[in-house]
């Protein structure tokens, strides 16, 4: 572990060198105990793939207190669970159909696979979401099968339907709002990914586990899904 | 009590101090751009120092009071006139109900913060009124909307009296920027600092880089001798407010107040908050000199500035 200071309000946390679960468990530990232990002195944190960005009032605490603080809240760290019993375990239904799945003959092409294979693999994985950003909400997990790993779009889309599940190598991602993007869209959940006026605002966080559930058209549209271009 | 926006100008928004608590979701901070200014103009009115202000970039706002108030102008010299007449920035002003406050264009500055007594009145999404056009969060309607024709701007004075005799704080010299100097700002080394060598680390610190048209509430791109990092990317992580990226074409962009939250360029150091305020005062064409200051320095700095701000009223 490594604490760094950023400017005079903020400092790095780094928990792992890697991509992968282990750091996404890591980060999901940390991020729980410095929200609990440094609620005090805490303006923001934001948890990433292997890092946990962490701002603080600086009438409250200066650069060593806050690196003290999160050294103590740490203490701990090699004995964190490896079990991941402790994370949440999060399922989505999506609807993996032609007309949503805008990119799943292009991956199909690229996998040299089946479109049916393509999607039994998509959704037979549990998933790690390793960080949230690009947009409120936007959250991105993995790891994909490599099998059915395919770069990002050439050239992005200028708007990519809400709840759009797409593809980016070895990742993947819900767009939780309309937006420009270059992910190979699989499909399309029926779910709000983030919802400003509940309490729970959005529905993963960094470090919760994620199954896709593959939906018919009718649970897709009982679910209150839609055919929306935009 | 109210204001009326007659002419919205170009760009003008409510902000509070900002959108906290909600970055892990994804969710920028937003919040005024220069916060030197905007802290200011809340204390010269004894305001909470979050309450809610009118952030004027470039200007041809046009307001009319409709109520007699108390209103604070920090930050740019944007031309503004009471009934046409010229008033500086830095400075309380009494408004009669149906006067109009006007602003032309920039003279020194970009950006200018107006405060009402007690503050504006809106509904807050996520805990503040920020506006984030992005993101469709803040301002009047919720939405993310900047200011437009039409709006009516709520205050209430309270219990507070209307007379400026009563309020008495005046900023201090000190604390008033000359923004028709040249600048040259305090950089902390931090994020993938290491990956650059001694020698394109000094390409930041001794030449100048000019302000180009791409600025925005996200972000600064300025240009001048391109700077390369040893590292392609980085796994991404969270940028702090005043982060200097520097993505493949060597070309550094400073994350501003409505930056992403996360991101994968090579990140060479960071400015103070302060420091993003003072940037923020430039446009296109402007130019800026960096040289290295330490993390002691960059408390400092802000530790004396919060402690005039905390100097009884």
């Amino acid at each position: 572990m490594r604490i760094e200071a950023v400017n005079e309000n903020t400092c790095i946390v780094y928990l792992g060198d890697e991509i992968g679960d282990q750091s996404a468990e890591r980060v999901r530990w940390a991020f729980d105990r410095i929200s609990s232990e440094l609620a005090d002195v805490l303006t923001d944190l934001v948890p990433s793939y292997t890092s946990i960005l962490v701002s603080y009032e600086i009438d409250r605490i200066d650069r060593f207190g806050i690196k003290a603080r999160i050294e103590a809240a740490l203490c701990d760290i090699s004995d964190e669970p490896t079990d991941q019993s402790t994370a949440a375990e999060i399922l989505l239904p999506v609807y993996y159909g032609a007309e949503v799945a805008l990119d799943l003959e292009a991956i199909s092409a690229h996998a040299k696979l089946d479109m049916d294979e393509v999607v039994s693999i998509h959704s037979q994985n549990l998933y790690r979401v390793y960080a949230i950003g690009f947009s409120p909400g936007f959250a991105y997990l993995g790891q994909v099968d490599s099998r059915i790993a395919m770069p990002r779009k050439s050239t992005p889309r200028k708007r990519v339907p809400a709840g759009s599940l797409g593809i980016a190598d070895t990742q993947t991602a819900i767009y939780p709002s309309v937006s420009p993007g270059g992910w190979q869209i699989i499909g399309r959940t029926p779910c709000k990914m983030i919802d400003l006026t509940s309490d729970s605002l959005a529905r993963v966080a960094v470090g919760d586990r994620v199954r896709f559930q593959s939906i018919s058209r009718d649970e897709y549209l009982a679910l209150g899904g839609n055919f929306d271009e935009f | 009590m109210s204001f009326e926006v007659v002419k919205p100008g170009l760009l003008a928004l409510l902000q509070d101090s900002g959108r906290q608590g909600f970055q892990h979701l994804g969710v920028t901070s937003g919040g005024p751009m220069d916060e030197q200014a905007f802290y200011l103009a809340n204390k010269l009115l004894n305001n909470q120092p979050k309450a809610a202000q009118i952030e004027i970039t470039f200007g041809m706002l046009s307001l009319r009071a409709q109520a007699d108030c108390v209103v604070a102008l920090t930050g740019a010299d944007l031309g503004a006139s009471i009934n046409g007449e010229s008033i500086e920035p830095w400075q309380r002003y009494k408004l009669q109900s149906g006067d109009l406050l006007d602003f032309g264009s920039p003279v020194k500055g970009l950006r200018a913060y107006l405060a009402v007594v007690g503050g504006f009145i809106v509904e807050p999404t996520l805990g503040s009124c920020a506006t984030v056009a992005r993101e469709g969060l803040g301002g009047l309607d919720g939405k993310g909307s900047k200011l437009i024709a039409g709006d009516i701007l709520n205050f209430d004075q309270g219990a507070q009296p209307l007379s400026l005799d009563s309020l008495s704080w005046s900023i201090p010299n000190v604390l008033i920027p000359d923004y028709t100097k040249p600048i040259d700002l305090g950089v902390i080394l931090a994020y993938q600092h290491e990956s650059f060598s001694c020698v394109e680390m000094s390409k930041l610190f001794s030449t100048e880089y000019k302000v180009t048209q791409n600025i925005d509430r996200m972000g600064y791109r300025l240009s001048g001798s391109a700077i390369r990092s040893s590292l392609n990317g980085v796994i991404s992580e969270g940028i702090a407010c005043g982060a200097i990226q520097i993505p493949a074409d060597g070309q550094p962009i400073v994350l501003m107040k409505d930056r992403q939250t996360i991101g994968g360029y090579p990140k060479i150091g960071c400015l103070t908050v302060l420091g993003v305020g003072r940037l923020s005062q430039t446009g296109p064409g402007s130019v800026v000199r960096f040289h290295p200051i330490d993390i002691a320095q960059a408390e400092a700095e802000r530790m004396l500035f919060n402690t005039a701000l905390a100097t009884p009223a």
